[in-house]
């Protein structure tokens, strides 16, 4: 019970600042100190969400947008906790994919988008796999370095106590390392809503990111800000969840 | 009393040496010693001596650069049965208490699943921490902490438990009730243990000898026997003139190892 009333607290105090925001941004587009042609009151993009953008498809947009995310990620966070886990423990992993991964991590992956849509299609499947890719080097990295700095101690433990390879791999090197895969998990989610909407602008015909380019070409100002602000409350479900998953499964981070 | 066959621990011209930046270090040289079954030593040294390189060695988790150690009459690094317990940090914040103790027990091909709980609950209770099974480290004191520590460093019953100033970062008060309760388990299954320290007074209370080192390299200067009554009352022993008398004694030895630590 402790537990819930903690959260709803958090998240009361959570939105004290943007409720803050909205309201000083009302009065000024009220006031005419905003041009409302470029900056449409609070007021006014609410009753467009709520009651306009439903009609012109928005649900159907989030849905698709939500779904590319949720698959790429999944998959590419997956690939990325396995594949550190395994570079962390294997010298012989570590050696093959390290050079590839250093070559690799830095190109921004919306540059790689043509290729990939070359390849895949301009259908999900490209979203899902960009979204994957981007996930993936996130995920991996810091895994890796959680692996890599997980206390010699648990380590000497594990050598006094004999402890069978299958149970310092799952009881000990996984969780020990929770912390900084977390980290990945939170910095992914992030860039992965960035890198699926920057997708949907080219080659898409449904997703927020099509909803926001088309708005844009037919001067649309109002889904324009729809579209804006679902990917901020995506992005806060998004964190919130993993933060609750977080403090779930590593109640010890930064406590003795 | 017969005479054992072979002591727990026998280590001869034991000497430690690792490259760092280029220089080579000697951690310690010239060790020999053993340790009798049943028998409670310290290793007593100014910081940086190499003592804990010397536990680890012992414990199989390094190799000596020269000399033999043997354990239980192996090699160290095959060594049988031995339980560890560290400064601090020691256990899985990701475990509950049950838990970090049972995982010990669950990897040793010497217990059966079934015998698990009940093991685990008695040495719980032993360090007086049964209602505390199902929380987890950082929920606890460090007192407590380190009472987990010993109760999984005696869980499997083994036959040396090698202790690593498991007590430094605790207060006074914590320690002393921390001592008397290692004694008395010490005394209840009559286990072989060395244990490390800076702390004269910690190795005179507890030990039956006290291995005292030098500063680097840690070689040994001096083996003391504590002839002090068992089982102890630390409490009042730690008024004794004759405990007052070991512990002038010992400082004196190792008054000017201290004041070359502080040089460095």
């Amino acid at each position: 019970m402790k537990f819930v009333n903690g959260d709803s607290k958090r998240l009361l105090i959570y939105s004290i600042s943007p409720a803050v925001l909205f309201l000083i941004w009302e009065v000024c587009a009220r006031s005419g100190l905003l041009d409302q042609r470029f900056f449409p009151a609070p007021s006014t993009i609410f009753h467009h969400l709520f009651f306009v953008s439903p009609e012109e498809g928005i649900v159907t947009d989030v849905i698709y947008s939500v779904y590319r995310i949720f698959v790429g990620y999944i998959i590419g966070c997956t690939l990325g906790v396995l594949l550190g886990v395994g570079m962390g423990l294997s010298h012989a992993l570590r050696m093959t994919f390290y050079p590839l991964i250093i070559v690799t991590y830095p190109i921004p992956k919306i540059a790689i988008l043509p290729l990939i849509m070359l390849i895949f299609g301009i259908g999900d499947l490209s979203k899902i796999v960009v979204v994957a890719i981007g996930s993936f080097f996130l995920v991996l990295m810091n895994t890796l370095h959680g692996v890599d700095s997980l206390a010699q101690i648990y380590h000497d433990v594990a050598a006094v106590y004999k402890i069978t390879r299958r149970n310092f791999v799952f009881k000990i090197v996984i969780p020990g390392s929770l912390p900084s895969i977390f980290t990945g998990l939170k910095l992914a989610i992030g860039y992965s809503l960035v890198i699926v909407v920057a997708a949907e602008f080219s080659g898409a015909d449904k997703g927020i990111g099509y909803l926001i380019w088309q708005s844009w070409e037919t001067f649309s100002i109002k889904s324009m800000y729809a579209g804006i602000f679902v990917i901020g409350v995506l992005g806060f479900i998004f964190s919130y969840t993993l933060d609750f998953l977080e403090r779930r499964m590593v109640p010890w981070k930064d406590k003795k | 009393m017969f005479a054992p066959e072979h002591p727990q621990i026998a280590c001869s011209q034991l000497r430690k040496r690792f490259v760092n930046k280029g220089e080579m270090l000697t951690a310690y040289e010239d060790i020999s010693f053993q340790v009798q079954p049943s028998e409670f030593v310290c290793i007593l040294g100014p910081s940086g001596c190499g003592k804990t390189t010397l536990l680890r060695t012992i414990a199989g988790l390094e190799a000596p650069s020269a000399g033999e150690m043997l354990v239980r009459a192996v090699q160290a690094d095959k060594i049988p049965e031995i339980g560890m317990v560290f400064q601090e940090q020691g256990l899985f914040p990701w475990m509950t208490v049950y838990n970090n103790l049972a995982f010990i027990l669950e990897n040793n091909p010497n217990f059966s699943r079934r015998e698990i709980p009940g093991l685990v609950n008695e040495f719980l209770t032993r360090v007086g921490l049964e209602k505390f099974a199902g929380y987890y480290p950082h929920q606890l004191s460090g007192g407590m902490k380190q009472r987990v520590s010993i109760a999984r460093g005696f869980v499997t019953r083994p036959e040396i438990l090698l202790m690593d100033e498991p007590f430094v970062f605790l207060d006074f008060q914590t320690r002393l009730h921390l001592h008397a309760l290692l004694l008395s388990l010490w005394q209840s299954y009559q286990k072989t243990v060395v244990f490390v320290t800076h702390d004269i007074e910690e190795a005179v209370l507890l030990a039956d000898r006290v291995i005292v080192m030098t500063a680097r390299p840690g070689k040994i200067k001096e083996i003391i026997d504590i002839n002090l009554e068992r089982p102890r009352d630390i409490f009042a022993i730690r008024h004794s003139q004759a405990f007052l008398d070991y512990i002038q004694s010992i400082t004196e030895l190792l008054k000017e190892e201290m004041q070359l630590t502080e040089i460095e």
